[in-house]
C-alpha cells in the first residue's frame, strides 16, 4: 500500500537503498568464499546428529520413556518423574516418537552449540563494557528478526535438511544464553566480589569460585530459555526439510490435515513441557539439591563418617 | 620485630582519591586551593583529599565519618582495591600505591585482610569453607586450611558451626564468620569496613567486646571504619575524624572529646555518651591532702581543721591507699585519747584509673565520700568528689578544673 502510494506519487524524497541486494551479494560472497567451511560445518552437524539419533533410536521407545522419567525424578522429585512418563507416553501414543526424537536431537545440538558460544561471550560482556555494547545490537538483530527470515540465507548457505535447521535454530536461540550469563554475573553482589579481591584472588579465581557459582541460577534460567527457543525454532525449521515434528506440522499445513497438525503440535507441547521442567529443575535446585544429589551427599557423609 | 611510633604498620601520606575524568588534574586543582564543591560542578568527585595518618602495631585505629565523608574510599586504598590518585600508602614499609597487580595480590594474601559491612560471605559454601577462603587462595592444602579455619571459628565462638551454610546463621554469627575468615588469613593488618553497622545494637556491643578481646589476645593491627561515634570512642586507640574527604582531627577519644579541633567535631561529640568515653583518670583531681597511716588522731584532727574538710584519705608507705577517716570518728578518738588510727579507718570506694565514668555512678551514689582512684598496685592516684563527676558530665570545658576541696 505505502509503496504503491509512493510510486503513484512519483516523487521519492528518500532514495531507495538496496539493502536487500547488498545482503544478498554479501551472502553470495560468503557462500563462494567459505564454501568449504560451510560444507564442513554441514557435514559435521549432520554426522553428530545422525550419531546421536542412532544411539537414541537403538533403544526401544519404552526404555527411553523410563530413562526420561528417571532423569526427572533424579533432578527434582517423583512427581516430575511421573509427569515425564505421562508426556512421553502421549507422544508414543500419537505415533510421533520418531519425529519427536529428530526434533529433540536438533534442539540438543543447537542448544549445546549456543551455550558453548553464548556463555563465554556472556562472561566477556559482563567484564567489559565495550564487548557488552558491541554485542547488544547483534543480539537484538538475532532475536527480533522474524525467525522465518533466517531460514532463507541459511538454506542458501547450507541447502536443505538437518544442518540448516540446526544453524537457523542456533542463531535464534543464542541470545538468551549470552544475555542471562552477562546479567547473572553483573548481578553478583559487588561486596562479595570485592571480598574475593581483598583476599588476593586472581580474576580467574573470582570468576570460577565466586561469580559463576553465584550467577548459576540466572545462567540456568538462560539455559532454559535457550532450550525453549531452540524448540520453537526447530519446529519452524521443519519448513526447510529439517524433519521431525516441524516436518509433520508443515505437512499438515500443506494438506490441511487438522488431526495430524494437532497431534504433531501437542507432541511439541509435551516435549516443551518436559524440557522446560527438567532444565528449570537444574537451575532452581532446593538447598541440598534434588533427589540424586541428596543421595550422593548421604553417601559422602557416610564415607566421611567411616573415615573419621 | 620491633615496632614503635616511628615505624608504623600502615602509613598513609598525602593520599588523594579523585573520581571522574582526568583525576590527576583534579588533584592539582585541590592542591591549588579549589574546594570539593568546585570540582563537583565539573563532574569530578574528590572522595579523599590529602589524607595522612599512621597506624602503629597492635592498635585499633578508627576512621570515623558520616556517609560521603570518604572513609570507605580511604580504607579501600589501604589494600589497593582502589588506587590512590596521588600520595603513598605503605604497609610494613612497602608502598602499595605503585604496585603491580600480582604484587598487590601477594600483599592482600599475606598482609592485609578485610571484614565487610554486609559480611560478603559466599552463600554457596559452608561456614567452614568461607572461613578457609583466604587460605584456599593462598594455596594452603586442604587439611591444614580446614584445621586453621576451625581454629579461627573457635576464636570467634563458632566452633561446631563449620558445616552450616551462612543463610542458616543470624547476622551477628555471619559477621563472626567474616571475622574468622579474616583471622584465618593470618595477616597482621585487619581492615574493618563498617563491620558492625548492620548488626542490632546488642549484638554490636557483643562484637565490639569480642574484637577488643581478640585484639588483646592476638595483637592484630586494626583499621576500623565507622559512622557511629560511640563505637569509634569505644574501640579506638586513635580516632581520625573525617569530613568531606578530609581528615579534620586525629587523636585519642579523650583528646577529641575534650579538645575538638573544629566546630564540626565539637558539634559531633556533643551527643556522645561522655560517661562511656571518659575514664576516672581523665577527670580525677589530685588529693588535696592525705594522712599517713602511721600518724595519730590528733594530727588528723589538726589537718582537718586547717583544711576545713570533714574526711581524709589515709595512705601507707608508697602512697598505698589504706582507707579514710571522718571528722566524727577522729573527734571521738581524740576525746578518748586513742593514739592510733586503727579501728577508725573506714573502707573507701576505690576505682581503677581506666574505669569509664558510667561505672562510677553506682559507687558515687552509694558513698557520700569522694571516690579514690588507684593504680594496679593500689597506689592513690587521685580523688573524684561527686561534684567533679557531675561537672564532667555537664560541661566539656571544665572537666579538669574542679575545686581542690574534698567534700565529705
Amino acid at each position: 500500500m505505502i509503496r504503491a502510494a509512493a510510486e503513484a506519487d512519483g516523487s521519492r524524497v528518500i532514495p531507495r537503498v538496496p539493502v536487500g541486494e547488498w545482503i544478498d551479494t554479501g551472502f553470495d560472497w560468503l557462500k563462494d568464499t567459505f564454501e568449504v567451511f560451510f560444507d564442513f560445518v554441514s557435514t559435521f552437524i549432520t554426522s553428530v546428529g545422525d550419531g546421536f539419533l542412532a544411539v537414541l533410536t537403538s533403544f526401544d521407545a519404552l526404555v527411553l520413556l523410563v530413562v526420561f522419567a528417571l532423569i526427572g525424578w533424579a533432578l527434582k522429585s517423583w512427581k516430575l518423574g511421573v509427569l515425564s512418563a505421562v508426556l512421553m507416553a502421549f507422544i508414543i501414543s500419537v505415533d510421533m516418537w520418531q519425529e519427536a526424537m529428530d526434533t529433540f536431537v536438533m534442539v540438543v545440538i543447537a542448544a549445546a552449540i549456543a551455550l558453548i558460544i553464548g556463555i563465554p561471550v556472556g562472561i566477556l560482556a559482563a567484564r567489559s563494557e565495550k564487548v557488552s555494547n558491541t554485542i547488544r545490537p547483534v543480539l537484538d538483530l538475532m532475536q527480533t528478526m522474524p525467525p522465518f527470515v533466517w531460514l532463507v540465507p541459511v538454506v542458501a548457505l547450507f541447502s536443505v535438511g538437518f544442518a540448516p535447521g540446526v544453524v537457523a535454530t542456533l542463531i535464534f536461540c543464542l541470545p538468551p544464553g549470552v544475555r542471562f550469563t552477562e546479567l547473572g554475573i553483573r548481578q553478583v553482589d559487588a561486596e562479595v566480589v570485592e571480598a574475593g579481591h581483598a583476599f588476593g584472588s586472581t580474576p580467574g579465581q573470582i570468576l570460577r569460585r565466586i561469580q559463576i557459582p553465584l550467577a548459576m541460577p540466572t545462567i540456568m534460567a538462560g539455559v532454559n530459555q535457550v532450550i525453549m527457543l531452540a524448540l520453537s525454532m526447530a519446529v519452524i525449521a521443519g519448513l526447510v526439510g529439517a524433519g521431525g515434528l516441524g516436518g509433520e506440522v508443515s505437512k499438515a499445513m500443506s494438506t490441511i490435515d487438522i488431526a495430524l497438525g494437532f497431534e504433531a503440535g501437542l507432541s511439541v507441547v509435551a516435549l516443551a513441557i518436559y524440557l522446560d521442567r527438567v532444565t528449570a529443575a537444574i537451575g532452581n535446585r532446593p538447598a541440598g539439591g534434588g533427589r540424586l544429589s541428596r543421595l550422593l551427599q548421604r553417601r559422602r557423609d557416610a564415607k566421611n563418617a567411616a573415615a573419621a | 620485630m620491633t615496632q614503635d611510633i616511628s615505624d608504623p604498620v600502615v602509613s598513609v601520606r598525602d593520599a588523594y582519591k579523585v573520581f571522574g575524568r582526568r583525576p590527576e588534574r583534579g588533584v592539582e586543582r585541590l592542591k591549588a586551593g579549589e574546594t570539593r564543591d568546585d570540582l563537583r560542578e565539573d563532574g569530578i568527585t574528590a572522595a579523599v583529599i590529602d589524607a595522612s595518618f599512621d597506624v602503629s602495631d597492635s592498635e585499633i585505629f578508627v576512621v570515623m565519618g558520616l556517609s560521603g565523608s570518604g572513609k570507605s574510599t580511604l580504607i579501600r586504598m589501604v589494600n589497593g582495591l582502589l588506587e590512590p590518585t596521588a600520595g603513598s600508602v605503605k604497609i610494613a614499609g612497602e608502598d602499595i600505591a605503585r604496585m603491580g597487580a600480582a604484587d598487590l595480590r601477594k600483599v592482600r594474601r599475606e598482609k592485609v585482610s578485610m571484614v565487610f559491612q554486609n559480611f560478603a560471605l559466599l552463600p554457596h559454601r559452608t561456614v567452614g569453607q568461607n572461613a578457609a577462603y583466604a587460605l584456599e587462595v593462598q594455596g594452603v592444602n586442604r587439611s591444614e586450611r580446614e584445621q586453621r579455619a576451625e581454629e579461627a571459628l573457635r576464636m570467634v565462638g563458632l566452633d561446631g558451626w563449620g558445616g552450616q551454610r551462612p543463610d542458616q546463621l543470624s547476622g551477628g554469627m555471619r559477621q563472626r564468620v567474616g571475622l574468622a575468615r579474616a583471622l584465618a588469613a593470618g595477616s597482621d593488618v585487619m581492615l574493618m569496613d563498617e563491620a558492625f553497622s548492620a548488626l542490632d545494637p546488642l549484638i554490636r556491643r557483643e562484637m565490639q567486646d569480642q574484637l577488643i578481646e581478640l585484639q588483646h589476645q592476638l595483637g592484630k593491627t586494626v583499621l576500623f571504619i565507622t559512622h557511629d561515634l560511640n563505637e569509634a570512642m569505644r574501640l579506638g586507640d586513635h580516632i581520625a575524624m573525617m569530613r568531606d574527604g578530609r581528615i579534620v582531627q586525629i587523636g585519642t577519644s579523650e583528646q577529641i572529646l575534650n579538645d575538638p579541633a573544629t566546630d564540626y567535631v565539637a558539634q559531633f561529640v556533643q551527643d556522645v555518651d561522655r560517661t562511656r568515653v571518659l575514664s576516672a583518670e581523665s577527670i580525677m583531681e589530685p588529693p588535696a591532702v592525705t594522712l599517713g597511716a602511721e600518724q595519730g588522731p590528733r594530727s588528723a584532727h589538726r589537718l582537718m581543721r586547717e583544711r576545713q574538710t570533714t574526711s581524709l584519705m589515709v595512705v601507707a608507705h608508697g602512697r598505698r591507699l589504706v582507707g579514710l577517716v571522718t571528722e566524727t570518728d577522729v573527734a571521738e578518738a581524740v576525746r578518748s585519747g586513742t593514739q592510733s588510727l586503727d579501728g577508725i579507718i573506714r573502707p573507701v570506694p576505690a576505682v581503677a584509673a581506666e574505669t569509664p565514668l558510667v561505672d562510677l555512678m553506682t559507687a558515687a551514689a552509694e558513698s557520700p565520700m569522694a571516690l579514690a582512684v588507684v593504680d594496679d598496685e593500689q597506689r592513690l592516684q587521685g580523688v573524684i568528689p561527686r561534684v567533679t563527676l557531675l561537672n564532667a558530665l555537664a560541661d566539656p570545658t571544665s572537666t579538669t578544673t574542679g575545686s581542690m576541696e574534698v567534700i565529705g
